[in-house]
């Protein structure tokens, strides 16, 4: 929290000064007007002097319009102030969740990424804005009260301040309670997020199982939980009030014998109690405000460490200057025929949970420019991996990627990025038109949009819309069937023109004619697209110049269909099921 | 223009009303709130006078103090105090305790409300909105029913208390009222009516926020792999300044009521003071008298000036309140018809009869469609992408209900029986799968809760994915992450149809279900599926024709309609679409 304050609020400081300054003349305001309330009772009423109560009054009157527009203009910035730090908070924050590499976004959850994008943004916007708006009034009038007491009598302010550090006591040692408090709250929140998320993506399961009932109550478990933290947590907090004027009423009736000792031995007066009591109001309830703030930035720490936590990952996946130098690589091929390669995998060995067996296990093969690479394998074979890998969304273990000679890691993020077009297998449609889709906002034409969508073979549905490309899509493409959802996504990957085309068993809700025909077209009008293709189906695979057959995380064959039909045995085996004999034969 | 207006302004009173509601559940531990108020408050009247009296028993001069009164009325003083705090903790707990009520049970009827919306309902609602609402929008209802409702109770009460008093004293300043307090009223009332549409504006554009936020991150690989990290946050900060500049127009202007109000205070203030000091002129009033009254009008204008702050944190929470209610009050799912019956013992005969239906009025994705499926039988659909297949078991289910013709199960119109029977008695493996945030055990026996350990490890054995569940380190105890990211598409695939293989429903729906899984595998889960199958009426959406060539029955879907139907060897004699979609996978 304090490195959060520090780099947000820091530009801010000169303002928030400007703006303490403000408030501060308008409390002084606001505190002048009962002195010369006292003023006009006690000195001009007496003297009988109407033309002066007029005058004191207009004072007055003056006082309050500056109170009333110095408050305003103080808000105001202090309301900007907050508004503009949350607003870099948030967009920096976004910034950084959108640049988190896979594994990250792993290890810290979808929906605790999205709390921590609302509420905690929220919490902590809150507290900036109230902070400031009532951070100013209660200290001066805490301050101010304490000094008039000790000009009244040193001795009864001495009794009343022995309270202060007990208060202070208190309230660190529920604000020490309470913040972890708010943290494991929001992480309450985050499990209440995951499952109202994860029960509107299932909804059609749910329903479809009559499960409504089981996940009412199982939502009122956590609901229950969150309920229950948050009972807890204002607990905790509820007990500081109530202290704060035990204490201090306490110290009232402490000051109040005092005085009476003094008065007895003649080293004190009675008008100076009287006078202590009004000023004791003061000073309570300075108290107590101050003490609310406190509670109100626990909870904005705790959102804001949360926060931190996010912003203060480190880059992974960074762009390096030489990967290697230090390690000796057997080659698989000659050094001339890496040359001419597009893709190369050079002895590639990767884990995700980078302990037990290896998702990929020495995996070698090397692809030419305009090519085509089929990958076929089992499930769970490591064929997303190898995509995965490729568009280095994780960094290998062991081995080495080579894109057109260049090691992957060495490549500076954008031009690298422009390289590919990629459809996985479960790829998101975004709320937006068609042709937003297309483009993702990427500069591309209206023509190069029409273009991507013929070759997709999306064109024909496109055209039968009512809005053609400028069609509004629902939310994840609801409004498309699942064969019209994947063609939609294969025209964003062809837009482009990339070098290298993926496409993650992104055919497979098509019907093979509309299959066999979008493979054409792209061999037709995407001569020099390096293609990969994982798929299901020999036949989407086929004609691949070369097919990588995966098993259990290394590969079994690679070759040509022909090659693999004669000397392995797992793809013929894949070929039988799916073609037939004579097809296979 | 006019109309919406006058909408809406029904729609903040029945707010306010709705809102009561919910608090009367508890209206005994209101009662017993407002008793605590009232003590506290009483005792802090009693307090100064306790003080006025202890202060007044310290006679000045040296060695004149009246030691054993003073003592006496201090101890009554701690006594009090003691008890005061007792009582103010007591009713937060009290307070707390009504608005964590309130809370669990609004997030309760959300949810719920959530689980019988139509399932089409979130294909144009963003997931990070409607979270918005579940929790920041009912946040900002509790945080203000559980502080306002206190303080709005201490007004009127310390209000009416110096009221009396002040008209006890000079009933004639009190007039100075009848001028301010309607002024202030007036200010609260115009400011109010300035803020509504802005906190109104502040909740929307929170929520159109997070639900940005929530499909930017669910599809944050896509981007990613695009490079459209620049653009997103363009797109991003356009939202983020709309939802800071909505917050800071409505806490502005919010903000504004308070040093408002409090002007108007300072200004009663000054006018008691000169009209006070022209009445003492006049012989009307004694010193006394004004420093009372000026006392007690502090303590009425103190509470005034918190209820105005108050004010803008209510407005906040009525416009949250009412994108809540909002949300209860989305059409559900039409209720089952009057007098429907359970489906039981279900034969698993099921008729289409000239059905027609579109998502959208005017635009039908099924025309005047029949079918029949027998018990027992397999029916297979096929046809080109985008034909209308999803959208029948969309029917057969009941997620929809067809805008014309009718839907029989075993002799009877599906409308007839409860939903959650009728969909009790279909198995359904999907398309889309879904995994949730548990382990793999209790996904497996979802449908089936009380499926024993080795029913779950046999359904497992049975779709091929028991190896690989107990290759994992904790076997069917491994958690899967959210959005099961941690297994392949293929793999969930399996789950799901082990799934399915737990229920005994007679009734079978198989939408693409193996379309992520390799040809080998699904060969091998070939003849558990054909368990699955057994004796259960089937509907098969699939691409590969492979897998559906011995049904009993294939419908050709084109268009909404069905084009053609038989079995495979009628269908590859009658040379149509059927054959042409069938030779295309040898192409």
């Amino acid at each position: 929290m304090k490195q959060l304050v520090m780099k947000y609020l820091r530009p801010y400081f000169l303002k928030m000064g400007i703006g303490f300054v403000i408030k501060f003349g308008g409390t002084i305001m606001d505190l002048c007007i009962p002195y010369i309330l006292a003023h006009i009772i006690d000195r001009v009423i007496p003297a009988q002097n109407r033309p002066a109560v007029f005058g004191w009054g207009g004072l007055m009157l003056l006082c309050s319009f500056l109170a009333v527009s110095m408050n305003i203009i103080a808000n105001r910035m202090a309301s900007r102030v907050a508004s503009d730090a949350a607003e870099i908070i948030r967009r920096d924050l976004f910034s950084k969740t959108m640049h988190l590499s896979n594994a990250q976004i792993d290890s810290f959850t979808k929906p605790s990424l999205i709390s921590r994008m609302t509420t905690d943004t929220y919490n902590v916007h809150q507290a900036l804005g109230r902070v400031q708006r009532l951070g100013v009034r209660a200290p001066i009038l805490l301050l101010g009260g304490i000094l008039v007491t000790f000009t009244l009598d040193w001795a009864m302010a001495c009794v009343l301040l022995a309270a202060l550090p007990l208060l202070a006591l208190i309230t660190i040692a529920v604000s020490r309670r309470s913040i972890p408090m708010f943290g494991a709250l929001q992480e309450a929140i985050d499990r209440f997020v995951r499952m109202v998320r994860e029960d509107i993506a299932g909804i059609r399961v749910i329903k479809a199982l009559s499960r409504t009932g089981f996940e009412t109550e199982k939502f009122r478990s956590i609901n229950a939980e969150v309920a229950r933290r948050e009972k807890k947590n204002g607990m905790v907090m509820a007990v500081i009030d109530p202290s704060v004027s035990i204490l201090l009423n306490l110290g009232l009736v402490g000051v109040i014998l005092t005085g009476a000792f003094r008065v007895n031995a003649g080293i004190s007066e009675v008008g100076k109690i009287l006078a202590f009591t009004t000023y004791f109001t003061i000073i309570l309830n300075a108290v107590m405000s101050i003490t609310r703030m406190f509670t109100m930035l626990s909870k904005a720490i705790a959102s804001g460490s949360r926060i931190w936590q996010v912003l203060e990952c480190g880059e992974d996946l960074q762009v390096l200057e030489k990967v290697y130098g230090e390690e000796k690589h057997e080659e698989m091929h000659g050094e001339e025929v890496m040359e001419d390669c597009e893709i190369c995998f050079d002895h590639v060995t990767f884990s995700y949970r980078k302990k037990g067996e290896p998702n990929i296990r020495d995996l070698s093969f090397c692809i030419r420019p305009g090519e085509t690479l089929g990958i076929i394998g089992e499930i769970g074979s490591g064929k997303s991996t190898i995509i995965n890998l490729l568009l280095r969304l994780y960094d290998v273990d062991r081995g080495r990627i080579l894109i057109g000679g260049r090691d992957v890691r060495e490549i500076p993020t954008r031009e690298f990025k422009e390289m590919f077009g990629v459809v996985f297998q479960n790829d998101t449609l975004f709320e937006d038109t068609i042709a937003g889709n297309v483009t993702l906002g990427r500069r591309l034409g209206e023509e190069q949009v029409k273009e991507a969508l013929l070759y997709a073979r999306a064109s024909e549905f496109v055209e039968n819309r009512s809005g053609r490309e400028e069609e509004a899509l629902n939310i994840k493409g609801a409004n498309l069937s699942g064969g019209q959802k994947q063609r939609v996504l294969i025209a964003r990957a062809l837009a482009a023109r990339p070098r290298i085309l993926i496409l993650d068993d992104s055919s497979s809700a098509l019907d093979y004619r509309t299959d066999a025909q979008l493979r054409r077209g792209i061999r037709e009008h995407f001569q020099e697209t390096t293609l990969v293709v994982v798929a299901q189906r020999i036949s989407t695979v086929r004609n691949a110049d070369q097919i990588l057959v995966m098993e259990d995380g290394a590969p079994v064959g690679y070759g040509s269909h022909g090659e693999l039909l004669e000397n392995c045995a797992v793809y013929r085996e894949i070929s039988r099921s799916q073609m037939g004999e004579e097809a296979a034969g | 223009m006019k109309g919406i207006n006058e909408d809406k302004k029904r729609y903040s009173g029945r707010t306010i009303l709705r809102l009561g509601r919910y608090m009367l559940q508890y209206k005994w531990m209101l009662a017993l709130a407002f008793l605590c108020t009232l003590g506290s408050n009483l005792f802090s009247l009693i307090g100064p006078k306790l003080t006025g009296l202890c202060i007044g028993a310290v006679e000045p001069g040296r060695g004149a103090v009246d030691f054993g009164a003073v003592f006496y009325y201090a101890a009554w003083m701690a006594g009090f105090y003691v008890i005061s705090a007792g009582m103010s903790y007591g009713l937060q707990v009290l307070m707390l305790t009504i608005s964590r009520g309130v809370v669990f049970r609004m997030r309760q009827e959300v949810f719920e409300k959530l689980m019988t919306l139509p399932a089409g309902y979130f294909d144009t609602h963003q997931t990070g909105d409607v979270i918005s609402r579940i929790s920041y929008d009912i946040d900002t209802v509790n945080a203000s029913l559980s502080n306002d409702l206190v303080q709005l109770l201490t007004t009127v009460i310390t209000v009416a208390g110096a009221l009396v008093m002040m008209v006890t004293i000079s009933p004639r300043l009190v007039l100075v009222f009848a001028f301010t307090v309607p002024l202030s009223l007036f200010i609260t009332k115009y400011i109010t009516s300035r803020t509504r549409p802005l906190f109104r504006k502040r909740s929307a554009s929170l929520g159109e926020l997070n639900g940005f936020v929530e499909e930017m991150i669910s599809g944050q690989k896509t981007l990613k792999v695009y490079g459209r990290e620049e653009y997103t946050q363009g797109r991003f900060d356009g939202k983020n300044k709309e939802a800071v500049e909505a917050y800071y127009q409505a806490e502005y202007y919010g903000s504004v009521v308070g040093p408002c109000v409090n002007f108007i205070n300072n200004l009663s203030l000054s006018l008691i003071s000169v009209f006070g000091a022209l009445l003492y002129l006049g012989g009307a009033m004694s010193v006394g008298d004004i420093s009372s009254f000026v006392l007690y009008s502090r303590k009425f204008s103190g509470p005034i000036n918190e209820a105005a702050n108050i004010f803008s944190e209510l407005q906040s929470a009525f416009a949250a309140a009412e994108r809540v209610f909002r949300l209860l009050d989305e059409e559900t799912e039409a209720a089952d018809a009057p007098g429907a019956g359970e489906l039981t013992r279900v034969r698993g005969d099921v008729r289409l009869r000239h059905v027609s239906f579109g998502y959208e009025p005017g635009r039908m994705i099924l025309r005047n469609l029949s079918l029949e499926a027998q018990p027992g039988r397999l029916i297979a659909i096929v046809g080109p992408t985008g034909a209308g297949k999803t959208t029948l078991i969309n029917l057969l289910m009941r997620f929809y209900d067809p805008q014309s013709g009718e839907i029989l199960v075993d002799g009877q119109n599906a409308l007839s029986y409860t939903r959650s029977s009728l969909r009790r008695a279909y198995a359904m493996v999907l398309q889309d799968t879904w995994l949730f945030h548990g382990t793999i055990y209790e996904n497996l026996a979802y449908g089936k809760m009380d499926a024993s350990r080795e029913e779950v490890e046999a359904a497992a054995k049975a779709a091929r994915i028991h190896s690989f569940i107990m290759r994992l380190p904790e076997g069917y105890d491994t958690v899967l992450t959210d959005e099961g990211t941690n297994i392949s598409k293929g793999q969930k695939q399996l789950l799901t149809i082990a799934r399915a293989m737990l229920l005994d429903a007679r009734m079978l729906i198989l939408d693409e279900a193996t379309s992520n899984v390799d040809t080998r595998t699904e060969q091998q889960i070939q003849r558990a599926m054909r368990r699955l199958m057994e004796g259960k009426t089937c509907f098969v959406i699939a691409h590969r024709l492979s897998t559906i060539e011995n049904a009993d029955l294939i419908l050709v879907v084109d268009g909404g309609e069905v084009v053609e139907q038989g079995t495979h060897r009628e269908l590859m004699d009658w040379g149509g679409m059927y054959r042409r979609l069938y030779e295309a996978q040898f192409e």
